[in-house]
C-alpha cells in the first residue's frame, strides 16, 4: 500500500470519533464474536503475553509517571494482573457453565438453571495511582465474561496511558477492544454514550456524575472508591512485627494507595512503643534518607505535591518524623504526625500520601465509635495478638475489606471480593467476582409438557379445594431448598 | 419534620443500636411477618378487591402465598446464609483465615408497586429483615386500600421503628428521596427507575430496579398449542395483564395464528365464563388513566378477540389483536392490560432478530416442542429470565435470581438472592503477627532475589483444595525453612 495513503488512512483511524468506536465495538458483539469461549480465552492469553512481552518497557512507564520502585511494579501491578490471568484463564470454563438449582418434587421434569451471560459493550475508567493494574485487572473480567470494553485509562499517569494505547491494539481484538485517552472533557462526552455497565475506579465526586450520567441509560455501575481507612493498634502484641508491617502498606507506593491504612487509632502508652517501633522499620526499609533509596516512590503530580505540603501546613498536630520533601522531583518524606484530633485538616479527606496521623483513644470502645462516626471505609485494619480485640472491631464496624496483622494484602486474594460500601464503592472485584460483575445472571426454566392437571390447579374458576391443594403442595417444600409453588 | 425524615432517622436510630444484628431477631420478625399475613388475610384480600378487583383465591396464589415461601425459605437458611463463607487461599495466607463476611447494610428504601402490592412490597423486606437491614417501606400510593392496610396493620407485627411504613405518592417518595439510604430497591417503571438512580447518585447509594418491557412470547409451529393458548392465556389475563412478567406480545408463524386465537378463545372461556366482566376471578385496570392508556394502544390494529369495554368500572375483556404491525401503537411501550398482540414472523431466526432489535425484556417465552430451538432462542437474545412453555412460574422458583438487564432493570433477588443483595459481602483477612520472616522478602530494600521469591510465592497458583491442609502446611515450613536459613538469616 503507498505510504501516503496508508498515512492518510491511519490519520482517519485515529481521528475516529468516540462514537464510531463505540458502535464498531457494539456491531462486534452483536456479531458474537466474544461469545465462544475460545475467543474469551485467546485474548486473555494475548493480555498475558502483552505483560509478559513487555515488562521493561512496562516498568520504564510506572517510573516515569510515579517513580514507582520496580519491586513494587512488578509485585503490585504486574504480578497482580498476571495472577488474576491465570486464575481467570484456568477457571474461565468451569464459570461459563450453567449452573443448575435445587429443584423439588413439583419440578422434577422441569430444567432449572442459571446462565452467565455477556453484558455487551462496558467502558473502565482506571485510576492514576496503579495506572496498570486499575485498567487491566476489571478487564479480564469483562473479557472473561464475553463482552467488548472501552478502557478508558487516566490521564494523569501519562506514560502508562500513552503505553496502553500503543499495545492494547496490538494484542487484543480491534474489532472488540479500544483505548479512548483524554482528560476529564473526552470522559464526560464518553459518558453521555449508553453502555452496558461501566466500571470506575477513582473519587467520590466524580463518582456521582458518573452515576448521573449512568441513570440517564440505566447503566449498572461498579465505583471503586476511597476513603480513610483506619488502623487500630490495641491490646498485647508484638510491636516490632505491627510497625513493619504498618510502615509497608502506609508508605508503599508513596501511601498512594486506595488501600492504605490512611491513619492510626492507638492509646498513649502504646503509642510510645510505636514511634520507635515505627521509626526502626522505615530505617531498615529506606535507609536514613528515604529520599536516596530506590525502594520509595515519588508523589504522582506537583498539584498532589502541593496538596499534600499544604496539609501539613494546616495541621494542629506534631511533625515527629519526616515532614520534608523537594517539589523539583516530587519526593516527600514518609512523615508521622501526633497530637492531633477528629477535627484536624489532615482527618478531613483522604490523605493518599506518605503522612500518617496517629491519634490517641482511651479505650477500644471509644476507637470503635471514632470509626463509626465517619463514612465506611475501603479497608479496615487491626493489629492485636488479642482475637477477642480483633473479633469485637469485626463485628461493630463495617467496611469495604478487612485484614488483621497485616495491611494491604487482603486484597491480593483472588477468593476475597475487593470492593467498598457506603461511600467508599459499590460492587466488587477481583478472581471470579470480576466475572460475575460482568455478566448477567439469567435465570432459566424449561418446563414440560406434562402433568398439565396439577397445573390445572392454578387456573380459574378459582375454588377453595383446588387452594388448599396448592397450598398443600407448597407447604410440603418448604423444608426444601428452591421452594417453587406447584404454580 | 417531616413525617418522612422521622421514619428515617428512627429507622437509622433503631439500626445503630444493633438490634438487629442478632440472627434471633430477624427469625422472630420474619415469623411475625408469616403471622401478620396468616391473620390478615381478609384485611388484605379485602383492600386488594377495593384496589384491583382480585378475587378473594387471587389474592393467597399470587399475593400471599409466595411470601409465605419466602419468609419460611428465609427462617430455615439463615443461620446458613449469614454465615462466614470460606474463600480461597494462596500459598502466602495457608495459615491464616480467609472468608466472606455477610453484614446488613443498614437502612435500606423499599419502594413497592401497585400490581401485586403485597407480593412485591414485602418480599424485598423479608430480604432486608434477613440480612439484618432497616426498612423504610413505601408502598404505591395507586393502591390506596392496601396502602392503608399496610401501613396501619403492619406496625403491630414488626418492629415499628426498625421498618416504618411511610404512605404518600410522588411527594412523599421525593421528600423520602432526600435522605440518605444505604440502599434503595425499587419496582415499577424505566421513566421512575431513572429518578430514583439519579437521586441515589447524590448519596452514592446502590439500587436494585425491578423494571419491566415488553417479554415476547414465541410459539413454534412445533408444540402443544392447546396447552400453550392455555398456559399464555393464563398468564396475561391474571390481574387483567398488570404484571410485570406477563407475555406482552406474541410471535407465531401467519400459518398458526388463527389456531391460536381458537385456542385462547376456548381457555378464556373456560377461566372467565362467556362473560369475563360478571366473573369475579376476572380483575380490573387499577384507573382511569391506565384504562385510557390502554384503550388507546387498540386503536390501531384489528381486534380478533375482546374489546368491550366499561369505563365506569375500568373493564376491559380479554382481547386478542391479529396480524400487528410493529409500528403500531400498541407496540411502541408495554402494555400492561389484557390486549395481546399477535405478530406474524416467518422463523425463530427472524423472532429472534426482532427480539434483538428491541430493548432486553424482563422475561423471555419460548413455547417449543423442540429443545434445540428453545437453546438456539436463550443462546442468541438477552433477558432478565426466560421460561420455556410455560408463562410467569419461574417467579416462583427461589433458587433462581429474579431481575432484570438492559431497560429491565439492574439486581436480582428472591430467595438467597435477596439476602445478598441486601447485605455487604465483606471480604476479610485475619493474619497473626507471627511468621514475620515470611515478610522479609517483600519489605525494603529490595533486591532481585528477594524479588524472584517473592514472585515464586505470590505467582505460584497452587490447587489448596487437592492438596490436605498438613501436607500444605508442612510444605511451608519447610520452604520458610530454608529460605529463613539461607537468605535472611539476620
Amino acid at each position: 500500500m503507498p505510504s501516503v495513503h496508508y498515512a492518510r488512512l491511519k490519520y482517519l483511524f485515529e481521528m475516529e470519533s468516540q462514537r464510531q468506536i463505540i458502535e464498531r465495538l457494539r456491531a462486534a458483539f452483536q456479531s458474537g464474536v466474544t461469545a465462544p469461549l475460545q475467543f474469551r480465552l485467546t485474548q486473555l492469553k494475548s493480555l498475558l503475553s502483552l505483560l509478559e512481552d513487555n515488562e521493561p518497557q512496562i516498568l520504564e512507564a510506572l517510573q516515569k509517571d510515579l517513580a514507582k520502585p520496580k519491586f513494587e511494579a512488578v509485585l503490585s501491578e504486574i504480578d497482580m494482573v498476571v495472577n488474576d490471568l491465570c486464575y481467570t484463564i484456568n477457571s474461565l470454563p468451569t464459570w461459563i457453565q450453567p449452573s443448575y438449582v435445587g429443584k423439588n418434587l413439583a419440578t422434577k421434569l422441569d430444567d432449572c438453571f442459571v446462565r452467565r451471560e455477556p453484558l455487551g459493550v462496558v467502558l473502565i475508567i482506571g485510576a492514576w495511582n496503579y495506572p496498570l493494574q486499575l485498567i487491566l485487572a476489571p478487564l479480564i473480567g469483562a473479557i472473561a465474561a464475553g463482552n467488548c470494553a472501552i478502557l478508558k485509562p487516566s490521564e494523569i499517569s501519562r506514560a502508562t496511558e500513552r503505553l496502553l494505547a500503543q499495545l492494547i491494539p496490538k494484542y487484543l481484538s480491534q474489532e472488540c477492544f479500544a483505548v479512548i485517552c483524554g482528560g476529564a472533557e473526552e470522559t464526560k462526552s464518553l459518558l453521555e454514550n449508553r453502555f452496558d455497565h461501566i466500571f470506575y475506579t477513582g473519587s467520590q465526586a466524580v463518582a456521582r456524575s458518573i452515576l448521573q450520567a449512568a441513570a440517564v441509560h440505566l447503566t449498572p455501575v461498579t465505583l471503586e472508591l476511597g476513603g480513610k481507612c483506619p488502623c487500630l493498634i490495641y491490646g498485647r502484641l508484638d510491636m516490632l512485627a505491627a510497625a513493619k508491617r504498618l510502615v509497608w502498606s502506609k508508605f508503599f507506593n508513596a501511601g498512594q494507595s486506595c488501600v492504605a491504612p490512611d491513619y492510626v487509632l492507638c492509646t498513649p502508652e502504646m503509642r510510645e512503643e510505636l514511634l520507635p517501633a515505627i521509626a526502626k522499620a522505615l530505617s531498615i526499609f529506606y535507609g536514613s534518607q528515604p529520599k536516596q533509596s530506590e525502594d520509595f516512590s515519588r508523589i504522582v503530580t506537583d498539584r498532589h505535591w502541593d496538596r499534600l505540603m499544604a496539609l501539613l501546613g494546616k495541621t494542629q498536630g506534631r511533625v515527629v518524623m519526616g515532614g520534608e520533601g523537594s517539589k523539583e522531583d516530587k519526593y516527600f518524606a514518609p512523615t508521622v504526625v501526633v497530637d492531633l484530633d477528629g477535627s484536624d485538616a489532615l482527618m478531613q479527606e483522604e490523605i493518599f500520601g506518605p503522612i500518617m496521623p496517629i491519634l490517641t483513644i482511651e479505650s477500644l470502645e471509644q476507637g470503635i465509635t471514632f470509626i463509626n462516626q465517619r463514612e465506611k471505609p475501603l479497608a479496615l485494619y487491626v493489629f492485636s495478638d488479642e482475637s477477642q480485640v480483633v473479633n469485637m472491631v469485626l463485628e461493630r464496624t463495617s467496611s469495604g475489606g478487612f485484614c488483621s496483622n497485616d495491611g494491604i494484602v487482603h486484597m491480593t486474594l483472588p477468593g476475597l471480593p475487593f470492593g467498598g460500601v457506603g461511600a467508599s464503592g459499590m460492587g466488587s472485584y477481583h478472581g471470579r467476582w470480576t466475572f460475575e460483575t460482568f455478566s448477567h445472571r439469567r435465570g432459566c426454566m424449561l418446563r414440560g409438557w406434562g402433568l398439565e392437571r396439577i397445573s390445572m390447579l392454578r387456573y380459574p374458576p378459582y375454588t377453595e379445594s383446588n387452594l388448599s391443594w396448592l397450598r398443600w403442595a407448597t407447604s410440603a417444600k418448604k423444608k426444601s431448598w428452591g421452594v417453587c409453588s406447584v404454580m | 419534620m417531616s413525617q418522612e425524615q422521622r421514619a428515617v432517622e428512627r429507622a437509622r436510630k433503631a439500626f445503630c443500636t444493633g438490634r438487629t444484628k442478632p440472627l434471633q431477631y430477624r427469625i422472630d420478625q420474619l415469623k411475625n411477618l408469616q403471622r401478620f399475613i396468616v391473620e390478615r388475610q381478609k384485611e388484605i384480600a379485602d383492600a386488594l378487591k377495593k384496589d384491583l378487583n382480585k378475587s378473594e383465591f387471587g389474592t393467597p396464589l399470587y399475593e400471599t402465598m409466595g411470601l409465605e415461601g419466602e419468609i419460611s425459605l428465609a427462617v430455615s437458611k439463615l443461620a446458613e446464609w449469614a454465615a462466614p463463607r470460606p474463600a480461597t487461599k494462596n500459598l502466602l495466607t495457608v495459615s491464616d483465615e480467609v472468608y466472606i463476611q455477610p453484614e446488613p447494610l443498614g437502612v435500606v428504601l423499599i419502594i413497592g408497586a401497585w400490581n401485586y402490592p403485597w407480593a412485591v412490597t414485602l418480599q424485598p423486606l423479608i430480604g432486608a429483615i434477613a440480612a439484618g437491614n432497616a426498612a423504610v417501606i413505601k408502598p404505591s400510593e395507586v393502591c390506596v386500600h392496601t396502602s392503608k392496610v399496610m401501613g396501619a396493620l403492619l406496625p403491630l407485627y414488626i418492629d415499628k421503628e426498625v421498618y416504618p411504613v411511610v404512605t404518600g405518592g410522588v411527594q412523599e417518595t421525593q421528600e423520602l428521596l432526600q435522605h440518605r439510604f444505604d440502599y434503595i430497591f425499587y419496582t415499577g417503571n424505566c421513566t421512575v427507575g431513572k429518578v430514583i438512580m439519579e437521586a441515589a447518585a447524590k448519596h452514592l447509594t446502590p439500587v436494585t430496579l425491578e423494571l419491566g418491557g415488553k417479554s415476547p412470547c414465541y410459539i413454534d409451529k412445533n408444540c402443544d398449542i392447546t396447552i400453550a393458548c392455555r398456559r399464555i392465556a393464563w398468564g396475561k389475563y391474571t390481574n387483567c395483564g398488570q404484571t410485570c412478567i406477563a407475555p406482552d406480545y406474541i410471535l407465531c408463524d401467519p400459518s398458526i395464528q388463527d389456531r391460536i386465537i381458537e385456542e385462547i378463545k376456548k381457555s378464556v372461556k373456560e377461566f372467565y365464563t362467556e362473560d369475563p366482566k360478571t366473573c369475579s376471578d376476572y380483575g380490573r385496570i387499577i384507573n382511569k388513566r391506565h384504562f385510557k392508556r390502554v384503550m388507546t394502544l387498540l386503536e390501531d390494529s384489528t381486534i380478533a378477540m375482546g374489546g368491550q369495554n366499561d369505563e365506569s368500572e375500568c373493564y376491559i375483556a380479554p382481547t386478542v389483536l391479529k396480524d400487528v404491525k410493529p409500528g403500531a401503537k400498541v407496540m411502541q411501550e408495554e402494555i400492561f392490560g389484557p390486549v395481546l398482540p399477535i405478530l406474524c414472523i416467518g422463523n425463530v431466526d427472524e423472532a429472534i432478530d426482532f427480539i434483538n432489535q428491541r430493548e432486553k425484556p424482563l422475561a423471555l417465552y419460548i413455547f417449543s416442542s423442540d429443545n434445540k430451538l428453545i437453546k438456539h432462542m436463550i443462546t442468541e437474545t438477552s433477558s432478565g429470565g426466560v421460561l420455556a412453555n410455560d408463562c410467569l412460574v419461574h417467579f416462583s422458583v427461589s433458587s433462581l435470581p429474579f431481575g432484570g438487564v438492559g431497560n429491565s432493570g439492574m439486581g436480582s433477588y428472591h430467595g438467597k438472592f435477596s439476602f445478598d443483595q441486601l447485605s455487604h459481602l465483606r471480604g476479610c483477612l485475619i493474619k497473626q503477627l507471627k511468621m514475620e520472616g515470611m515478610n522479609k522478602m517483600r519489605y525494603p530494600p529490595h533486591t532481585a532475589k528477594k524479588l524472584s521469591w517473592a514472585r515464586f510465592f505470590i505467582l505460584n497458583q497452587v490447587e489448596l483444595s487437592k492438596l490436605g491442609r498438613w501436607a500444605l502446611f508442612a510444605l511451608l515450613a519447610v520452604v520458610v525453612a530454608v529460605i529463613l536459613q539461607r537468605y535472611f538469616a539476620d
